[in-house]
């Protein structure tokens, strides 16, 4: 099965924002995901710059396509479980 | 715990930045706002309700701002006074780390509790043994009254059923020197005579209840409303803190409004070069072991909770000291601002003449972030000196032994010992190899467990951190005793 992809914007802002921890992802995913996704870095993804949203959304994480705002590690995973479940379903 | 940071301290960062955008925009005009911004009235609350949020956040902010919510005088004055009164310092305030006493929740004072998995057996090895008869037998089931028992855990060993619980006080538990401890209303305390100021307790305080004052306003007067000269220190744990190069990095901070920018690595050439020949010098005098000195919590602790360690210390100065000196000479007149992982350095820059402010990577981060500068499309520019493969291995653990080891040379053997985070526990042992010798000559000491690569101010996981400590040490040239530095 292909593997879920998982960004992490790591611009500066996301990454100050708390990006940074949302990469313990690399080293420590629950088991239940761990071997199932791919994490990835993205260097801005030119959401922080806008300026109605600006960095105060921010970290973004995108899960597959899906875009996650204020994205914490506890919401990256809810989500991945969230597409596995779809596509086990499938 | 999973994630090194909690939200407790990702909220830091978040009023960090605000902070520094209230002052970009208005000078504080508008501060008050900024407890509203981070808690809206529709958003979930993390405590009672929105409004206790708010008067935290309120209290965070002042920390932001350099005060200490313990010297309030008057609930009124407001977040745009207090920044006011921010800028017109014009010398850092005393370090000080302190607790917001209606955020600490006053976490359980008795540390045992006995569960339902008690069987209330005729044995009762718990009431036998508690010292202080705090135990009885209500209904069939063991219970402490919190009001006589001392936390001394006897019930808790002796249970065949494991059935008592200890619920420890993430504060008490992390500080590794007894300095913070209930009053009687059971709110934390901190004994500013035995702090060594490593930010252990408020890196773990799941309330966010312990801060320490920012420097952050005061660095961006110095650079915005004075015409000083403000140099940066980088930390050599810079590397892996911020997205792009280090040398991009160099182009943000000249963004920022910084004049010159320089690492502290080199300054830990030096440190390598003295600590190594003194190492010798002591040897050679007979002595049972030497231990690192740059880290400026364990240097503090070994003054004043490890008397008989601390003749051991090497009296070489830190990487910080030497690159202040450096950067002195040139240039007199200049505002010196050590850019690191550490809270610790801030109490060691007290003493420190040449060090005007300390700022920490999340506090720099916060500026750039408000400022809406990416790193990485900076300009790369270059440091004005060059630090050696040793220096820059100083922020991971074993580093600071390796560096000193390889200028030893083959006059006196070295066997180096790595002290990976001060605990109760490794204080313990430091104390035992100072009353009873240690097999080991060179004892690298570090507060931070991992080194400073998992220091407070950190912004990056401690793991990918080191990765690129390692890295760019790699890259660096081999020092030798009578390389010339600066
Ligand atoms: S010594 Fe460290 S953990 Fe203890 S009170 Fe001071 S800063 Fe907190
Ligand atoms: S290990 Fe490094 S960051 Fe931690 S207290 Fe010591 S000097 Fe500071
Ligand atoms: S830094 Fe993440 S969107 Fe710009």
């Amino acid at each position: 099965m292909e593997k879920i992809k998982v960004k992490i914007c790591v611009g500066t802002s996301c990454f100050v924002m708390g990006a940074a921890q949302i990469q313990t992802l690399e080293f420590n995913a629950p088991a239940d995901i761990a071997d199932k996704i791919e994490i990835l870095e993205e260097r801005c993804m030119n959401l922080c710059k806008e300026l109605h949203t600006k960095y105060n959304r921010g970290p973004f994480v995108r899960v597959n396509e899906e875009l996650i705002e204020e994205a914490t590690y506890e919401k990256v995973v809810a989500k991945i479980r969230e597409v596995l479940q779809k596509q086990s379903c499938k | 715990m999973l994630i090194p940071k909690n939200n407790a301290n990702l909220m830091r960062t978040k009023i960090l930045i605000k902070l520094v955008e209230s002052y970009l925009h208005d000078k504080f005009d508008n501060a008050d706002r900024i407890p509203l911004d981070l808690r809206p009235k529709e958003g979930a609350s993390s405590r009672c309700c929105v409004y206790k949020d708010r008067a935290v956040l309120k209290y965070r902010c002042m920390a932001g701002l350099g005060h200490c919510p313990e010297e309030e005088t008057d609930e009124l004055i407001s977040l745009r006074e207090y920044g006011k009164q921010a800028l017109e310092r014009t010398h850092a305030a005393k370090n000080k780390l302190s607790v917001i006493d209606i955020a600490c929740s006053a976490c359980i004072k008795s540390q045992y509790v006995i569960t339902d998995v008690c069987r209330g057996c005729f044995a009762q090895p718990c009431r036998l043994n508690c010292p202080k008869e705090a135990i009885s037998i209500i209904n069939g089931r063991a219970h402490i009254d919190p009001e006589k028992c001392v936390n001394c855990g006897k019930c808790y060993e002796v249970c065949p059923y494991h059935s008592v619980v200890k619920i420890p006080v993430p504060c008490e538990e992390a500080c590794p020197v007894g300095a913070i401890t209930k009053d009687e209303k059971g709110k934390e305390h901190i004994d500013t005579e035995k702090c060594i100021s490593c930010g252990k307790c408020l890196a773990s305080c799941p309330f966010g209840a312990i801060v320490e004052r920012s420097q952050i306003i005061d660095v961006l007067r110095e650079i915005k409303e004075t015409d000083h000269r403000v140099v940066a220190m980088l930390a050599p744990a810079i590397l892996g803190q911020f997205p792009g190069s280090v040398n991009n990095l160099v182009g943000a901070l000249k963004q920022v409004g910084f004049s010159d920018v320089i690492e502290v690595a080199v300054g830990a050439d030096i440190t390598t070069q003295k600590e190594a020949a003194e190492f010798v010098e002591r040897m050679e005098q007979g002595q049972n072991f030497m231990t690192t000195s740059c880290c400026p919590a364990y240097f503090r602790a070994a003054q004043v909770h490890m008397p008989e360690v601390a003749p051991h210390v090497s009296s070489t100065k830190t990487p910080m000291y030497y690159t202040a000196e450096l950067v002195k000479k040139e240039d007199p007149g200049c505002i010196a601002v050590f850019v690191g992982p550490c809270l610790a350095k801030r109490a060691e820059a007290e003493y420190d003449p040449n060090v005007d402010y300390v700022l920490t990577f999340e506090e720099l981060g916060a500026i750039l972030v408000a400022s809406g500068i990416n790193v990485d499309e900076c300009p790369e520019e270059p440091f004005s000196k060059v630090s050696h493969a040793q220096g820059r291995q100083f922020p991971v653990t074993g580093g600071v032994a390796g560096a000193v080891a390889s200028l030893v040379g083959d006059k006196v053997e070295i066997r180096p010992e790595k002290i990976d985070g001060l605990t109760k526990e490794s204080i313990k042992l430091l104390k035992r190899y100072a009353a009873k010798g240690s097999e080991n000559n060179m004892l690298e000491v570090m507060c931070c467990e991992g080194g400073c690569v998992s220091g407070p101010g950190c912004i990056a996981l401690s793991k990918k951190a080191a990765r690129a400590v390692d890295a760019y040490a790699q890259t660096g040239e081999q020092l030798t005793p009578d390389t010339k530095i600066g």
